[in-house]
């Protein structure tokens, strides 16, 4: 019982994390219709600043962190999704598989293949028991972590005046600048916050994920795909329905990680078979409902991705 | 004010709008009309930035503002009623106002802009709160008007904005339009209701294939014939 209850906190900060994931890449998305595919590289950015700063002082790591992230995002609105404005969806997709692999090889030739390990706050990941469970602190911090900046996303975006500007844009962008909306400045800010996030999940991710505490080149790789197919799941047109996709996709891996059979031989590891489980789910759920898991009628979705 | 002069807008290698001249002086309403197809929003959508003309120049009080993006276009003093209205219906009648009020050259006398469009609209006003999809198709148009004049434009570009209206509806559009013109700003109105145009506007421009047909006055209103004329073409 209560390793049951261990098992369903752990995935719901697993789902935080890719719920705070799928919020970085939906607030792209809405201001531009380009789905990140190096969003996963931002956060191995942030990984590779905290790693290689690991004897400086806790903030000062966190800070370098945030400033490489946020730094790599600007590079890349600037380099390549500015360019790119007036391309065709499917050519700023390609385009951030480019910079996806780009990063990852430059990743592999200046740090090598090998992994090194991420040291945040060691304290983080010692266990505190309530209730006869077992729950690391790192689990607690991510949940709260996600859910504060979910409450200050939601202020900002109804709130302020960028933040209705960021929603008229990704309702209908032509007229918001018919408006008088900068669609520059609403872009560069989705970027902005979009890296702020990553930066987050940067500094998590290596101490709530036991298997992420190395990062090499191909870090949060994995997470990205998975994040990127949540957040189709859940309906990629609207924040709260592509968050939710990706809440949804991370309770699920970690349930499914959880109670799957784990011993054994192969094939019975949940190691092996774990993502193909996740995958089958996503299955089903794309031939039930394809205009997404959480969109309330039928969108026009489907034909958007 | 606003002056066109040689305009050619092409999509692809189709023309859209053919060496169009046409000037719009301070206070008046001039109105574009023609039949579908013969380049009205064309005209309307290159002169807020929205498509690039192929050739000739658009000149507002006599600086040229071709070739800037509309977030500009709008800040040097233009502001376009879409064509459908494109009001945002999920956000709230506030908040659409408020997303108008991004065009304003100053932030200075916001509220008061909003204040006066709640004065000439003020179903506006009773219904802030409400998500703006709810409101009818009339009120709607009211609502895109208004997000249009919180910037306090010198030049006001209309698209149809009588287009699926009811009759009655219809009249309080034109007649808000009038309204419009005595606080000193300069209309130019583009309709499918050709009649209507011809009465309330001080010059109306008839163009088909993207070229200018003719001009027509007040006095033309009546006038069937010169209508029918100007529409299918004559000798």
């Amino acid at each position: 019982m209560t390793e049951d209850v261990q098992v369903f906190v752990d995935a719901i900060a697993l789902g935080s994390i890719y719920a705070l994931m799928a919020v970085g890449i939906g607030l792209v998305f809405g201001v531009l219709r380009l789905v990140n595919f190096a969003y996963g590289q931002l956060i191995m950015a942030g990984a590779y600043a905290l790693a290689l700063t690991n004897d400086q002082p806790v903030l000062l790591s966190i800070a370098l962190c945030f400033g490489v992230v946020l730094a790599l995002s600007l590079a890349m609105e600037f380099a390549a999704f500015r360019p790119l404005r007036r391309a065709s969806p499917t050519t700023m997709l390609v385009a951030t598989f480019a910079i996806s692999y780009l990063l990852q090889n430059i990743a592999l030739v200046r740090f090598g293949a090998i992994g090194k390990i991420v040291v945040v706050i060691p304290k983080l990941s010692e266990p505190v028991t309530i209730g006869g469970v077992h729950i690391r602190w790192i689990t607690i911090v991510t949940i709260l972590v996600a859910i504060a900046v979910f409450a200050a996303l939601t202020l900002l975006l109804t709130r302020t005046t960028i933040g209705l500007q960021m929603r008229a844009a990704s309702i209908d962008s032509q007229t918001a600048r018919l408006l008088g909306v900068r669609a520059n400045a609403v872009i560069t800010t989705a970027v902005l916050i979009s890296g702020v996030i990553a930066a987050i999940v940067a500094v998590i991710l290596p101490m709530a994920v036991p298997e992420r505490l190395l990062v090499s080149p191909d870090y949060a790789l994995r997470e990205t795909i998975i994040v990127l197919v949540g957040v189709v799941v859940g309906g990629i047109d609207r924040l709260l329905t592509a968050t939710l996709g990706g809440f949804t996709m991370g309770l699920a891996v970690g349930l499914l990680s959880g109670f799957l059979p784990s011993t054994g031989t192969w094939p019975f590891t949940s190691s092996v078979y774990l993502d193909g489980a996740v995958f089958m789910l996503v299955i089903i759920v794309l031939l039930l409902r394809p205009e997404g898991l959480f969109v309330r009628g039928r969108r026009a979705a489907v034909e958007r991705v | 004010m606003l002056e066109l002069s040689g305009l050619e807008v092409r999509y692809g290698t189709v023309p859209a709008v053919r060496g169009l001249d046409l000037s719009v002086g301070r206070g008046e309403i001039v109105g574009l009309i023609g039949p579908n197809g013969a380049g009205k929003s064309t005209t309307l959508h290159a002169i807020m930035g929205a498509v690039r003309p192929s050739a000739g120049d658009i000149r507002l009080s006599g600086s040229s503002i071709r070739g800037r993006p509309p977030e500009q276009v709008v800040r040097a003093g233009i502001a376009l009623v879409p064509e459908g209205r494109r009001i945002f219906s999920e956000l709230t009648v506030e908040e659409n106002l408020r997303l108008g009020l991004s065009g304003r050259r100053s932030k200075v006398g916001a509220a008061e802009a909003v204040e006066r469009v709640c004065e000439l609209f003020p179903v506006v006003r009773e219904s802030r709160r409400r998500q703006a999809g709810l409101l009818s198709g009339g009120q709607q148009q009211q609502l895109a008007i208004g997000r249009a004049l919180v910037a306090e434009p010198d030049v006001l570009l209309l698209d149809e904005p009588s287009l699926g209206l009811a009759p009655t509806v219809v009249n309080a559009v034109f007649e808000a339009l009038e309204a419009i013109r005595t606080r000193g700003v300069t209309i130019l109105l583009v309709e499918q209701r050709a009649q209507r145009t011809v009465a309330v506007a001080d010059r109306t421009y008839v163009i088909s294939n993207g070229e200018l047909r003719m001009t027509l006055g007040p006095e033309d209103a009546g006038d069937t014939s010169r209508m029918v004329e100007a529409y299918f073409g004559g000798s």
